[in-house]
């Protein structure tokens, strides 16, 4: 082999050797870093069976429910089109509200319903001060009024 | 009027001199936009509705981490330029950024890990965006590491290359993470597609406290790639010519 092909050989291989690295890597994300599934998804048996999973969604609006133990939650994650019930016994985070972004880990139970053990907030992208935030609030609710 | 001769610039012994001319500039500069951009984090700009004060961090995490990335991609170009065309300037200045580069990616994933404690309730989940922001800040450790492993300079600027080069695919993985998968982190706040989502001092204090952070690169790369030349050109009759007028 010339000096020259023998470059363009390595070369050739080093090229496709990056392409299998980013295949490889990007498969793994796909596969692996689906950090939640939404409700939808989990009805429609995308989320794994058998082991523990996180899904993601808003808390649907007055479906916070605490039991006398101060401790154990029932809320309703929604994506808006399905609903999922689940339950967690532990501290919220703080920015855990109703209407906002929640991620919970945990696994399905016999009867459908979702057992979290960790719950995380999820918030949007949106920073403005609080004046801003409940003008913008009754702005909206004037809107529906109408 | 002559035309100004770019390849005289790409001579390290020129550069050298012109690097130092540049310095103080860009120094004053980045100690200034800090003073004021840090001024208008704390003591300026509102309170988060949502958030409270401890938003704040956003205006050091969020410049850390595109500088980050962005630092990233200009170290990738000068180590491809260098390995293509044999510009010695070239692989110079991307070992010059490449610590600089780091010290922005941790900082980015200390600030986030403080920020997602409080706030979402965690200090690190493997979602996309952390994962990639991670793996960014490894191959910067790798690059270094490499660099440094190799003696013949030659050799070293072409293995750090490479890893610069194959890591380039991680900057769009980091910045799109956020909209290909599910992810904890939320989207962007800032795009050049839409009107930016937060309040205008917000916005002005985190554009400063980037622009502070870019002059403070310039000058620090200036300053790094001064002391590489030194070193490698050590051999070479202006340096020791230097050394004489120093004396």
């Amino acid at each position: 082999m010339k000096p020259r092909h023998k470059k363009l050989a390595f070369i050739a291989a080093g090229v496709a050797g990056i392409a299998v690295i980013v295949a490889l890597v990007m498969n793994a994300f796909r596969s692996n870093l689906v950090f939640f599934f939404t409700p939808s998804q989990v009805i429609a048996k995308e989320a794994p069976v058998g082991r523990a999973f996180r899904i993601g969604g808003l808390v649907e609006k007055g479906s916070l429910k605490r039991e006398n133990d101060g401790l154990t939650v029932h809320f309703v994650v929604t994506d808006t089109k399905h609903d999922m019930n689940v339950t967690y016994k532990g501290i919220l985070p703080d920015l855990f509200k109703e209407g906002k972004g929640v991620v919970a880990q945990g696994r399905l139970d016999s009867n459908g319903q979702f057992v979290a053990d960790e719950v995380l907030a999820k918030h949007d992208e949106n920073y403005m001060p609080p004046e801003v935030a409940s003008e913008l609030k009754a702005a909206k609710a004037s809107k529906t009024n109408l | 009027m002559s035309k100004i001769n770019l390849y005289k610039f790409a001579s390290p012994a020129t550069f050298y001199g012109l690097a130092g001319q540049m310095i103080p500039g860009f120094a004053v500069l980045s100690a200034i936009l800090f003073a004021i951009g840090l001024y208008i984090s704390f003591f300026v700009a509102p309170t988060d509705a949502q958030q409270g004060e401890a938003y704040r961090i956003i205006f050091i995490h969020v410049p850390a981490a595109w500088m980050s990335m962005f630092i990233y991609v200009v170290m990738a170009v000068y180590a491809g330029v260098g390995l293509a065309f044999n510009t010695r300037l070239s692989a110079m200045m991307a070992q010059a950024l490449a610590p600089t580069g780091a010290l922005f990616a941790f900082i980015a994933l200390f600030t986030g890990s403080f920020w997602g404690k409080p706030m979402w309730g965690t200090w690190w989940v493997w979602d996309a965006r952390l994962t990639s922001q991670l793996i960014l800040f490894f191959l910067y450790i790798g690059f270094i590491s490499l660099q440094s492993a190799i003696d013949d300079p030659r050799r070293s600027d072409r293995a750090g290359a490479l890893i610069a080069l194959v890591g380039v695919i991680n900057v769009p993985i980091i910045y799109f993470s956020v909209k290909w998968w599910n992810t904890l982190h939320q989207g962007a706040s800032i795009s050049l597609t839409k009107a930016p989502s937060m309040a205008h001092t917000m916005l002005a204090g985190m554009l400063i406290m980037a622009v502070a952070c870019w002059t403070y690169t310039i000058a620090v790369a200036l300053f790094r790639v001064r002391l590489i030349i030194l070193e490698r050109e050590r051999h070479a009759t202006w340096v020791s010519e230097l050394l004489e007028d120093a004396k």
